[in-house]
Order: C-alpha cells, then sequence, then structure tokens
C-alpha cells in the first residue's frame, strides 16, 4: 500500500509545484489586469441578441479611446446577470431586466442602461407574396393550437384580400432559451388571458404545440423547411434571410410593419420607469410596433476599480450618442431622444 | 510480471534508476487526476442539483411536466428521448458497420481497403453542429418527401409509423446519431475482426464450410463479445450527443409513440436552456439532468455489458 500510495503523492504535489512555479509570471498579464501603462482590457458578457451590435460598438470605440479594449463573451443574458452579481466582469448584458430578487443579491446597486431594442416578427411559409395582417389575439391562439388552419374564419376576417390555403398550420418556436422568447410570450401573454393562464411568459415556456428549432436559424430554416410553417424571428434575421413576416396590429388599431422606426416609435409611446426596468411590449402610439423589446447593459452604481469605471462611464456615453447612429446600420432600433437623455443623467451618477 | 520487470532493469548495468521513478511518478499522477477529475465532476452535479433533488424528490425523474414558468419539471420525456433516440441509432449503425467490417477484413481486395477505412474515418472527423445543419437542410427534408411517406404507406398499422410527418422528430434523430456512431463502431469491429486469428478460418474451411459459414461460425462468432463492445462504445457517444440531435429532434418534451413525432433529450434540454437558465431552482433542475444523463449512461453501459456478458460467456468465446 505504502509503496503504491508514495509515487502518487510525490508526482501529485510535483505538479502542484510546477503549477505554482507558473503563477507569478502568469497572473502578472491576466485577462482582468490592465498594466498601468499599456492599454486597459475591461470584460462584460451576457445577451446574444446585441451582440452583433457590441462587437461593431467595441470596434469603433478604438478609434475614440484607444486606451481601452473591450473583450465581450455573448454567453446569455442569464449568465450575464450572474456574472455581474458575482463581479467577475465588469458589465453585463440582458435582454430581460432583472427581478428584484436577482438584484438583491448583487453587491451594490445595479443599474440597467438601455442600449437598443429590437423586434420580433411572426414569420411564415406560405405561398410567395402574400402578406399577412394579424392581431394579438390570433397570434396567441395560432401558438395555443386553437386555430389550426390557414383558411381559418379568423385569419381570414383580417385578411379580406388574400386567397388563403387550405393548410394545416404548423407552429415553430425556440427551443432554446432566449430573450426572443420572452419578449413573444410576454406579448402574447399581454393580449391573450388564456394565454397568460395556461402558459404565461418566460424565456422558455411550455409550448401548447408545433416544433422547437434552435436558436433563430433553426426556427427560420424549419419555417423555410415546411408549407405551412408559422413562428417566430428576431426581424434582423428575417431581414437578413428574406423570410415573409406579419403586420401586427397595435394598440392603437393600427397594422404595423416592424422596423428599426416602429421599433423606436413603441418607445416614445412607453411610460418608462427611473430605474429602466421598462418593456415596450404593446405600447401606445400610433407607429408603435407591438412585439418589441429592449437590451440592457448592468453595471454598479459605485464602480470597484476608479480606472474602469472611468472607462466604462465613457463608453456609456459614447454608446448612448454616436453609437446610437451605428445602430440602424445592423437593423436595430436606436432610443427615443427623450430617453437617451434621461438615460445619460442616469450615467453621470455612475461613482469611481 | 512487474518483479520480472525490475529484475531486467536491474540485470542492465549503468541504469540510472532516477528518471525511471520520476517517470512512473509522473504517470501515476496523471491516471490519478482522471479519476480526480471524474470525483470533481461528480460532486459538482451532486451539489448543484442538491435543491432541485430537494425540492422534486423522486417524482422529477417519472412526471413528464416540463415548464419553467410555473416552475414544474419532469425528466421523463427526457430519458425517454436519449434511450430511444441512442437504441435507434444502435439498430441502425451496427448492422451498417458490421458489414462494412465483414466486407474489409473478409472481401475487399487490399487496394480498396484503405480507400474505404479513410472514407469512413472522416465521417468521425466532421463536426457535430455540421451533421445538424446538413440533417435540417438535406436530410430531412428528403426523408420527409420521399422515405417517411414510404415507410407510412407500408407500415403504417404499426402505432410506431403513424401520425403527421414533421420531418423532425425521433427517427431522424436517430439516424443522424447513427451516422455519426458509424465511424467508431466500424473501426472498432474491424480491428477485432482483423484480430480473428487465420488458424480459425482454416480450420472451418478444412471442415468443408463454405465462405459465408466460415464468417459466420469461425469470424463472427469468435468476435461475437468484441463486436458488442464495439456497440456498447458506439452506444456511449449517441447517448451524450448534443448538437446535431437538438437539431433534428424537434424538441418537444412529450411521449409519443410514433416514431415520426418530435422528442426531446437530456443532453439536448441542457444545452437548449442552461445559457437562460435565471432562477435558482431552474439552474439547480438542469444541473439535476445533468446528472440523470450520467446515470444513464452509467446504467445502459452496465445493462450492455450484462448482456453482453450472459450471452458470450457460455458459448466459450473469448476474443481480445
Amino acid at each position: 500500500m505504502k509503496q503504491t500510495l508514495k509515487p502518487i503523492l510525490i508526482g501529485t504535489a510535483l505538479i502542484a509545484a510546477i503549477a505554482m512555479g507558473c503563477k507569478p509570471s502568469d497572473s502578472s498579464q491576466g485577462p482582468d489586469t490592465g498594466r498601468e501603462s499599456g492599454t486597459i482590457l475591461i470584460n462584460g458578457a451576457g445577451a446574444t441578441f446585441p451582440y452583433p451590435l457590441y462587437s461593431k460598438w467595441f470596434n469603433e470605440y478604438i478609434k475614440v479611446d484607444p486606451s481601452v479594449r473591450f473583450n465581450y463573451q455573448s454567453i446569455g443574458s442569464g449568465g450575464g446577470q450572474n456574472q455581474i452579481i458575482a463581479q467577475t466582469v465588469g458589465f453585463g448584458a440582458s435582454d430581460a431586466p432583472m427581478s428584484d430578487e436577482s438584484l438583491a443579491k448583487a453587491r451594490g446597486n445595479l443599474l440597467h442602461i438601455p442600449t437598443v431594442a429590437g423586434a420580433v416578427v411572426v414569420s411564415y411559409n406560405l405561398e410567395k407574396d402574400i402578406k399577412l395582417k394579424l392581431n394579438g389575439s390570433t397570434v396567441a391562439d395560432i401558438f395555443l393550437g386553437k386555430i389550426k388552419k390557414w383558411n381559418d374564419q379568423r385569419i381570414a376576417e383580417l385578411n379580406p384580400d388574400v386567397e388563403l390555403p387550405d393548410e394545416d398550420i404548423l407552429v415553430v418556436h425556440r427551443s432554446d432559451g432566449s430573450g426572443t422568447s420572452y419578449i413573444f410570450t410576454s406579448y402574447l401573454s399581454g393580449v391573450s388571458s388564456d394565454w397568460k393562464q395556461k402558459v404565461g411568459a418566460g424565456k422558455s415556456v411550455r409550448w401548447p404545440t408545433g416544433l422547437g428549432g434552435k436558436g433563430n436559424e433553426g426556427v427560420a430554416g424549419q419555417i423555410k423547411q415546411s408549407p405551412g410553417a408559422i413562428g417566430y424571428v428576431e426581424l434582423i434575421y428575417a431581414m437578413h434571410n428574406d423570410l415573409a413576416f406579419a403586420d401586427i396590429k397595435n394598440a392603437a388599431g393600427n397594422f404595423i410593419s416592424p422596423s428599426a422606426e416602429s421599433v423606436t416609435a413603441a418607445m416614445s409611446g412607453a411610460d418608462i420607469p427611473d430605474d429602466f426596468r421598462f418593456s415596450i411590449i404593446n405600447t401606445a402610439g400610433e407607429n408603435a410596433y407591438p412585439i418589441s423589446g429592449a437590451t440592457w447593459l448592468l453595471v454598479y452604481e459605485n464602480q470597484p476599480d476608479p480606472r474602469k469605471g472611468r472607462h466604462i462611464v465613457q463608453f456609456l456615453k459614447w454608446a448612448l450618442t454616436d453609437g446610437q447612429d451605428i445602430a440602424p446600420d445592423l437593423d436595430y432600433a436606436p432610443l427615443s431622444t427623450n430617453l437617451r437623455q434621461r438615460v445619460l443623467e442616469k450615467i453621470d451618477q455612475i461613482k469611481y | 510480471m512487474e518483479n520480472r520487470r525490475t529484475h531486467i532493469l536491474q540485470a542492465i548495468p549503468g541504469t540510472n534508476k532516477i528518471p525511471d521513478r520520476m517517470f512512473k511518478w509522473f504517470t501515476a499522477a496523471m491516471a490519478f487526476s482522471v479519476g480526480l477529475l471524474l470525483f470533481i465532476v461528480i460532486w459538482n452535479l451532486v451539489r448543484g442539483s442538491y435543491p432541485a433533488i430537494k425540492e422534486y424528490g423522486w417524482r422529477f425523474l417519472v412526471t413528464s411536466s416540463w415548464d419553467p414558468v410555473h416552475e414544474e419539471f419532469g425528466a421523463l420525456p427526457f430519458i425517454y428521448g436519449t434511450v430511444v433516440s441512442s437504441v435507434l441509432a444502435l439498430i441502425i449503425a451496427v448492422p451498417l458497420s458490421i458489414g462494412t467490417s465483414v466486407f474489409l477484413t473478409e472481401f475487399a481486395p487490399l487496394r480498396l481497403r484503405r480507400p474505404v477505412i479513410s472514407l469512413v474515418e472522416m465521417l468521425a472527423a466532421v463536426p457535430s453542429v455540421i451533421f445538424g445543419l446538413w440533417g435540417i437542410f438535406v436530410l430531412i427534408p428528403f426523408l420527409r418527401n420521399y422515405i417517411y411517406p414510404w415507410l407510412e404507406s407500408v407500415l403504417g398499422f404499426l402505432p410506431i409509423f403513424e401520425g403527421p410527418i414533421y420531418g423532425v422528430g425521433m427517427l431522424s434523430a436517430g439516424i443522424i446519431v447513427a451516422i455519426m456512431i458509424l465511424p467508431i463502431i466500424t473501426s472498432v469491429s474491424r480491428e477485432i475482426l482483423e484480430s480473428v486469428p487465420d488458424l480459425q478460418r482454416e480450420a472451418a474451411y478444412a471442415l468443408g464450410a463454405t465462405r459465408w459459414e466460415v464468417i459466420r461460425i469461425a469470424v463472427l462468432s469468435y468476435a461475437k463479445r468484441g463486436l458488442m463492445g464495439a456497440a456498447v462504445l458506439g452506444l456511449g457517444r449517441a447517448l451524450g450527443e448534443t448538437m446535431a440531435v437538438t437539431m433534428v429532434i424537434g424538441n418537444r418534451p412529450e411521449i409519443a409513440a410514433s416514431l415520426f413525432a418530435p422528442g426531446y433529450t437530456l443532453a439536448s434540454v441542457i444545452a437548449n436552456e442552461f445559457t437562460e437558465a435565471t432562477t435558482d431552482i431552474y439552474l439547480s433542475v438542469l444541473f439535476e439532468i445533468g446528472l440523470v444523463l450520467l446515470g444513464v449512461t452509467i446504467l445502459t453501459n452496465i445493462i450492455a455489458r450484462v448482456f453482453i456478458y450472459g450471452m458470450t460467456s457460455p458459448s466459450g468465446s473469448k476474443s481480445t
């Protein structure tokens, strides 16, 4: 026994010694500690939905301030919230505002900084050039499995000019937890009490019917492959992939086509509290697209590292001003002007 | 054995023992670290899933509702989907793999062997996500438009080939996974068949057996145990296959009799929901799903091994 244990113990000690020997040189260039003289590195993590825009922003920002580099990992909103709570990153990102319960776990006051917004579109596969108009209760009943055929009375009433096929509807939804699903199910919960009661709103829900596709590409692929399919994807995704999508009736009674403008219009119509944990689903406003949602960066009000804190604040200010002009190029909706002003005032409160 | 080796070393003059010992310690530490790693994984899984185990108990394993909004969780549809899709994959892959390896070892001319072997091994190098995308855009439309309607018209009276055909579903997942586990089963069984001594074959020929009889009696029967071991290796891979399965199985947590119907697997639900699971209990439930997957994998391996042992021990065939 002794003979067999000894080599193991000594071997382990050897490995430990080697590992320890390596450590000092490692930590001096560790990922999170920018040296005083060189560039500073700020880590962030979170939502996947704004990732294309954020990486564009970080690239552009190098021209503004060459002394700072951002490293953003799109690990998902849940991960982003957990990382900022644990303070392993300089900022988090989330597609849904944090719950009071999660906020209570944070080490200090966490601020929600809205950056941009996006739309979720109801996309379908019917004969080409059919442009549908839908309202909330119809969409809810399709996704509840109550409306089963495309030529159902209720779809036909909304689309008198369209000849609808006698085809079965195949519902496609996201199988992975996502902010897109959260926005879509929140909308359905708002417009249909039946949906609210049976399913509810969440990043993953118990879908009453249909197939689950992984990611926007999975849902889009499934829609494209299956005649008669209906699903929901991000506007950006539908635009870049030539998917047909429906105009949705908003709270004011108008049928609105999703676009960056109609999402910004939805934000102007929203009642936004001072902590910026708001929803822009089904807001009032003549031209507001009803299935929209914002995305947030999460930062501490009292920055633990003064140098990084200053850079984060400078970046946030840039994102809320010059950064907003970049957003429409990538089909994200910029914040409305008065909201920008309020957010900038909030950023001024960050202490470092 | 050990002693003899030491004696040999001692007999060589001028052997420096210290480097040898260091090497021994070094390899021992490596072997030890593998065990430690497994222990850490299991310990973390148990610790992570503890709140869920406390909250839902055994109910978790036998209920079918999966509702993150109302925090009702049951793992049964995922366990069912994991086992069924893997078994389907084995049913498809094992005959194909063994057929391929019999051809390669017994029939194929030498100049054909190399290309076929590298073709099969190339399959193993294709990333999982590529299989998934290929499944969505190529295989599934083909299955949905040609193969499945034919299956339904011929075998539609069976409950497993009933119901609407979406394309994605349990059977599609089984087929994709079968393609993915083909290379490992084929290469292992080929090596096993090659290791069958020629004496076996010659003896059978001497008894006047035909070619088919030689392969059946002298080769396959001799290598039975090893071939089943190859299948178990494939099963292990199939159970844990995640990305490609997620993309083609339909992701509906329901237990349906029909193989055309969509299903869900343990690995898929973790991949799908882990990144956006924000509440503690939800996260813990996903940890428990991981623990269940580990349990299912270990259990099926044990069952497979017991099964192999029971099938092969009395016939006196001992290979590998």
